[in-house]
């Protein structure tokens, strides 16, 4: 390797300051303006005083809403492992001709737009749609029920986006597996299901942790399948977030709350990398592209 | 033998169960697109297009549309040239600092994108800047780099160095060896890459919706306004435009591509 030193910076030179001043410098003024004041006028005025972080500790309300968002988070992460491991050994496993049409169908609602993903749930679970039109037809029921705007079809929305993440991030690390490993197992008079639990079960472990850690950042961060499926009490925190910044025009407020949800992010990436390491997470995603 | 076991075939019937549910919204949103009637979703009441021709004469989505594409592809093509520069600093030269800087590179992965939003938002504000076209490409560029990046880099590993190498003793000076053979040998992955950008791009809308104006709209943001009301069979018909789009590029330009490869060898 070479270590001719201003070569490499030449080449970084473009993508280092797009991130430098798009990135890191825009996220240090969320900082900054987390601390300002908010006139009556609606003026911003700079100032240092952490009124915005109290505001959002004084009582239940606000506290309430960074409590449920953790616990849509943990409930999408299991949902998603429950209902992604099995494909995911199954893409491995196939010896189908079509195993790779079946890998690229998990892929495909990557490319469709996270808007038309969730709002197409409203068309199944909506009064007149799928669902009920079915148990209405079949006689199970006498009028429409209503399975919108609550926590199951926010839940149905998240897992709509981020089950093909767990999937790669299972399959990936399936694949990495040595397939001699289980034949030796199988060999040594191990059964199927022995050699699954023993062999397979634990060295696709980094790959579920991964695909977990993905999933939780992505779903405590977003707030479009609150926004469209869910009701008042379905919010998250990305939706204050959005409710501050794009209604109320209060920065920083906004702020703040960004700062809040940015550091509990923080502090399990951190704690996730100190102790399993992430780069995990992005082999899956160079995976995708070949 | 494992084929054939009772266990296979359940992993085979919850693989499918899975496929339903992550395939049938998709599907329904197709096929109501194709509905005359105008309120309430099902029953189908036959077959119609007249949604599709709605779409068609409604001016400000052609707008959107238009936004999206010039934006998907510029997008695109700022990415995917910043991306392979930085590809190649952190694969084919030592300096202090990489890793560190290569994952401050892909960290946009991992930071919720409204807080994206928001940050580039606040700081267009400090600079006294409006809201504007060139706000959703920077932004865009920096939400898609990362992804590029990735794609990028796995491709260069494998290129052995020493193809590069032997053109450099022969005479090629640093461009032209990349011309000549780096680029050739990146090309796939630079096509991934770009197509990766275009669609992330073309579909975004958490932090697309933070940067875009009246004027600035794209399709994604567009529909969500159009929810606002309820969902419609005009809804659903440009859902269904926005994924045949999306999902017949990439399939596309991946079965060119083979065929492509086929023909040369």
């Amino acid at each position: 390797m070479q270590t001719d030193g201003w070569k490499p910076w030449a080449l970084l030179a473009p993508a280092l300051s797009a991130v430098f001043f798009l990135l890191v410098v825009p996220v240090c003024f969320i900082v900054v303006y987390s601390f300002w004041l908010r006139a009556p006028s609606g003026a911003d005025i700079p100032a240092f005083q952490i009124g915005n972080y109290a505001k959002f500790f004084v009582d239940l309300f606000y506290p309430k809403i960074l409590f449920r968002t953790i616990r849509i988070a943990f409930e999408t992460v299991l949902l998603c492992v429950v209902m992604g491991y099995i494909p995911a050994y199954f893409f491995y496993r196939s010896t189908s001709r079509f195993r790779k049409v079946f890998l690229l169908l998990v892929m495909l609602p990557f490319w469709v737009s996270f808007i038309i993903r969730t709002m197409s749930w409203i068309n199944i679970m909506g009064d007149s749609g799928l669902i009920n039109h079915f148990l209405l037809r079949i006689g199970l029921i006498e009028a429409p029920f209503s399975m919108l705007y609550n926590e199951f079809s926010v839940l149905m929305g998240l897992i709509m986006y981020l089950l093909p993440f767990m999937v790669l991030n299972i399959y990936v690390s399936l694949e990495g597996i040595d397939k001699s490993l289980l034949e030796a197992a199988r060999s040594m008079g191990c059964t199927e299901w022995q050699a699954f639990r023993e062999v397979t079960l634990p060295l696709s472990l980094p790959g579920v942790s991964a695909g977990c850690l993905l999933v939780f950042v992505l779903t405590a961060g977003t707030y479009l399948p609150p926004m469209i499926l869910g009701g008042p009490g379905n919010e998250m925190i990305a939706n204050l977030i959005f409710k501050r910044i794009i209604n109320t025009l209060d920065w920083p407020y906004g702020s703040a709350i960004s700062v809040i949800l940015l550091s509990l992010l923080f502090a399990i990436v951190w704690t996730y990398n100190r102790y399993l390491g992430i780069n995990q997470i992005f082999k899956s995603f160079q995976g995708n592209s070949s | 033998m494992k084929q054939f076991s009772p266990g296979w075939t359940l992993i085979k019937l919850y693989t499918f169960l899975v496929y339903l549910f992550l395939f049938a919204p998709i599907v329904v949103v197709c096929v109501l697109a194709f509905n005359p009637k105008q309120f309430g979703i099902f029953p189908m009441e036959g077959f119609s297009l007249r949604w599709f021709v709605r779409l068609m004469h409604n001016d400000a989505i052609i707008e959107a549309f238009q936004n999206s594409l010039i934006l998907g592809s510029l997008t695109a093509l700022i990415s995917t040239g910043v991306g392979i520069l930085a590809a190649l600093a952190f694969i084919r030269f030592e300096f202090p600092g990489k890793n560190t800087l290569n994952t401050l590179l892909l960290s946009p992965i991992m930071i919720p994108e409204v807080v994206l939003g928001v940050a580039l938002l606040l700081f267009l504000r400090w600079l006294q800047l409006p809201k504007s076209f060139a706000l959703l490409l920077i932004g865009h560029v920096v939400l898609t780099l990362p992804y590029v990046l990735l794609i990028v880099q796995a491709r260069l590993v494998g290129i052995k160095k020493e193809y590069e190498e032997a053109a450099k003793s022969l005479g090629a000076n640093a461009f032209q060896t990349f011309r000549e053979v780096t680029f050739p040998l990146l090309l796939p992955a630079i096509l991934a890459g770009a197509l990766f950008a275009f669609t992330i791009s073309f579909d975004d809308i958490t932090a697309t919706l933070f940067w875009a104006t009246a004027r600035n709209q794209t399709v994604p943001v567009k529909i969500f306004s159009m929810l606002r009301n309820s969902i419609s069979p005009e809804i659903n018909a440009l859902g269904a435009v926005m994924i045949v789009l999306t999902v017949a590029t990439p399939l596309l330009a991946g079965y060119l591509s083979r065929r492509f490869s086929k023909l040369k060898t």
